[in-house]
């Protein structure tokens, strides 16, 4: 029970402590409302009778002296007749109790009968008698006998300090009842009214308090394999300790993001990394018999005899073509970056456009150049208008007809930025890992390598490649540094 | 006094011919609780009625007992009272026979025996042996001097038969101790008894006549010796014709009698008879 209790949601957890609190709270005001009124009644009887038993004496002395049972039973019969009184104020009894504790008259006197002893008829007031012969009182005095339902409020009645008798009230503790029973009820319809007031108060109070803590717990349950996006995340905005736990959280899934792309960038970036040094290393292999196949090729033709019948001239064509195939694909792998060249000047970026235009005007594709350059930059201009190349016919690919392809060269930072957009078709998520790998995707207009090399010479170039790939654009934004003067 | 209010008396007589009774002091009526006890509204209208046909005032007198009020007439201070048959002949020489009431067609009454209604046992006085009595008044015979006769007729003591005795100096607090059970019997005025069974019969339902006495003179309204005679006349003429005039006769209802005669002092010779087998008179009252 208490575990389940311990288990459950804060969403009701702190709702139904607000709520027993209330319930505490008002009970014990209740109880203690209850005993301060059970203490007033109490004390109310007591100087009550206490009183009425100091008048009753007084008027009781005349009549006892002159022996007149008749004007002493009148004298206490008068606080009984009385109706419509507080009941609760009404003795149950009144005796008079002669000088040997007889009784002298009572308001009850079948019952207690003239002369007889009254603890024979109530065992009780052996109880009494037992306290008159232990004490000579002067004041009224409260007696409650022990396991009795009973209060004796016994007055002394004396003259000139000779005893003429007792006058002994019994009230009874069960008229306490009916007017306790009413207060507790009051009592308890008024707790009732506040309780019901209170508990869908600090109900809603106790949900609104649970409630930022439960979104929190809520968020921090979706993160597992896959890290949730901020808008999958409601958390309250406060400045409150879970506030800052939330603003905290958020942080931490950014980090999480952050290292999440970047170990997928350098998982990308050695893969990628490590198949270029293995074609290089291939293309190396393969290069240097292929010279010496091509230069064999070469010098027989050149130099071979000269009745070469057509058969041996055809098949070593045949093997010449294949060769140079080979070395045009090995010769694609193995990206250059020795190459001498010219450094980058504007004229190089509009040469692109140039060369481009046709290929977009078979596609009817709408190419707009911004060429941002002012001057002469030290890069490789060969290098740079590969890399431009490359991307630039790639987007016209991809766009279809009257697609938009958006070419732009500029500085920034310090830095070289080719920016390359087009509005075709999407690059499927699946690819976007393996984009940048050789043959990875290859198409019946090129053999895939284009990416693969555009990626390698940026390296070479210590730039960065990016590229982003939403429905309705596509962007590549390549950024190379411009190496600093040297001296 | 007696004697200048006697010239004073005449002199009026001879200065007011015509009138019955001489302008003068009002008329001092004095009535005991054994009989009239807090009938105060009754008084108003009885005084009323009786100045009225008086041509003078008439003041009510109420003392606590009979004693009190027969001092009173003894010393001159009232001019009548309503007395019971036995003060009356223990003061013969002090009392002058006014007017006796008629009950139930006669000058006479009876002294009850009562018991707590549901004390269906008690069959006469002797059962009451030990327990606790209520007398009226030590002056009274129905309330008094009758029982004690009774016990010691059955010869017994009265001073010591009853476990305890007490006066409640009133026929109808008689009444209420038994009925409350505060006296195991009581002695009462069969006439006051037999009035409130009428105008109040949830009380005397509550109690029990176990014995009806033989019948006695009707407690008397008796003058003082002094009053001149005129005076006594006039009050008795009053009190005899009361039945005649509507008020008089209305009155007489609501004291549940049947009007005033003059009577005679033979009509308490029993009583007188009672006193002296007690003996002591009411000098002798039964205090415990």
């Amino acid at each position: 029970m208490l575990q389940r209790f311990r288990d459950l949601s804060f969403r009701y957890k702190v709702p139904l402590r607000a709520c027993a609190l209330v319930v505490i709270t008002a009970c014990l005001v209740t109880v203690s409302m209850i005993s301060k009124e059970y203490d007033e009644l109490r004390s109310d009887l007591l100087s009550n009778s206490a009183s009425l038993g100091r008048v009753l004496s007084l008027n009781l002395v005349a009549p006892l002296l002159h022996d007149d049972a008749w004007r002493a039973f009148e004298i206490i019969s008068t606080p009984l007749s009385g109706e419509g009184d507080n009941p609760l104020l009404t003795a149950e009894v009144i005796l008079v109790l002669d000088p040997q504790r007889r009784v002298y008259v009572s308001t009850q006197p079948t019952h207690f009968q003239m002369l007889s002893d009254p603890a024979r008829v109530s065992p009780e007031f052996r109880i009494v008698k037992d306290w008159l012969a232990a004490n000579t009182q002067v004041q009224p005095t409260q007696l409650e006998p022990p396991e009795s339902d009973r209060i004796f409020v016994i007055t002394p009645i004396s003259a000139d300090g000779v005893d003429l008798g007792t006058l002994v009230m019994q009230y009874s503790k069960s008229v306490f009842l009916p007017r306790f029973y009413s207060i507790a009820q009051r009592a308890a319809l008024i707790t009732l009214l506040v309780v019901a007031v209170l508990i869908p108060v600090s109900w809603w109070w106790g949900r609104r308090m649970a409630e930022p803590l439960v979104r929190l717990a809520d968020g921090m349950a979706k993160v597992g394999p896959r890290i949730p996006e901020d808008r999958e995340i409601a958390l309250y905005e406060s400045k409150d300790e879970i506030g800052r736990v939330g603003v905290a959280f958020r942080r931490m899934l950014g980090e999480l993001r952050e290292k999440e792309n970047l170990e997928r960038e350098v998982v990308v970036s050695d893969r990628l990394a490590a198949l270029g040094r293995l074609a290089a290393g291939i293309a190396h292999e393969i290069n240097n018999p292929l010279g010496g196949m091509l230069n064999a090729i070469s010098t027989y033709k050149r130099h071979g005899n000269d009745d070469n019948d057509a058969f041996t001239t055809k098949t070593l064509s045949l093997l010449e073509r294949g060769l140079l195939q080979i070395k045009n694909t090995v010769g694609a792998l193995l990206v250059e970056a020795q190459v001498k060249s010219h450094p980058l000047s504007p004229q190089d970026i509009d040469d692109i456009q140039t060369l481009v235009l046709a290929d977009a005007h078979r596609k009817q594709a709408d190419l707009t150049f911004a060429n941002d350059l002012r001057g002469v930059l030290p890069l490789p201009s060969t290098l740079v208008r590969q890399i431009l190349m490359n991307l630039t016919l790639n987007a016209v690919q991809a766009v279809h007809p009257q697609g938009h392809v958006y070419v732009r060269a500029y500085i920034h930072g310090g830095s070289l930025s080719l920016l390359v957009k087009n509005n075709g078709t999407t690059i499927p998520a699946e690819v976007m890992p393996h984009l940048f790998e050789p043959f990875a995707h290859q198409s019946e207009s090129g053999h895939g390598l284009g990416l693969w090399v555009t990626y390698q010479i940026v390296q070479q170039l210590k730039g960065e490649i990016s590229v982003q790939s939403a429905p309705g654009e596509t962007r590549f934004t390549v950024e190379l540094p411009l190496p600093q003067d040297e001296g | 006094m007696a004697r200048r209010i006697c010239a004073l008396l005449i002199l009026l007589l001879i200065s007011l011919p015509g009138s019955l009774i001489a302008d003068g002091h009002p008329i001092r009526f004095g009535v005991t609780p054994v009989f009239l006890d807090d009938q105060l509204a009754f008084l108003a209208v009885w005084k009323a009625y009786l100045g009225k046909r008086l041509g003078r005032d008439v003041v009510f007198v109420q003392r606590g007992n009979y004693r009190e009020i027969t001092d009173l007439l003894r010393s001159g201070k009232l001019d009548l009272a309503w007395v019971c048959g036995y003060p009356l002949v223990q003061n013969r020489e002090h009392m002058k026979l006014l007017a006796v009431p008629r009950f139930n067609g006669k000058p006479l009454y009876r002294s009850y025996l009562i018991v707590p209604g549901d004390d269906v046992g008690t069959r006469s006085i002797l059962d009451l042996q030990r327990k606790v009595f209520a007398y009226s008044d030590p002056d009274s015979n129905s309330g008094y001097l009758y029982p004690q006769f009774a016990l010691l007729q059955l010869e017994q003591d009265p001073g010591s038969f009853f476990a305890r005795t007490f006066f409640t100096w009133g026929h109808r607090k008689v009444i209420e101790a038994v009925a409350s059970g505060l006296a195991q019997g009581g002695a009462v005025d069969g006439y006051v008894w037999e009035t409130l069974n009428l105008s109040h019969p949830e009380l005397t339902g509550r109690t029990r006549v176990v014995e009806r006495s033989p019948e006695f003179g009707f407690p008397p309204l008796v003058a003082r010796p002094s009053l001149p005679q005129a005076d006594f006349l006039a009050l008795q003429e009053v009190l005899l014709t009361m039945g005649q005039d509507v008020e008089g006769a209305a009155l007489l209802r609501r004291l549940n009698l049947d009007g005033f005669e003059a009577g005679n002092a033979h009509l308490f010779d029993g009583i007188a008879r009672m006193a002296r087998t007690v003996g002591g008179g009411s000098n002798a009252a039964a205090l415990p």
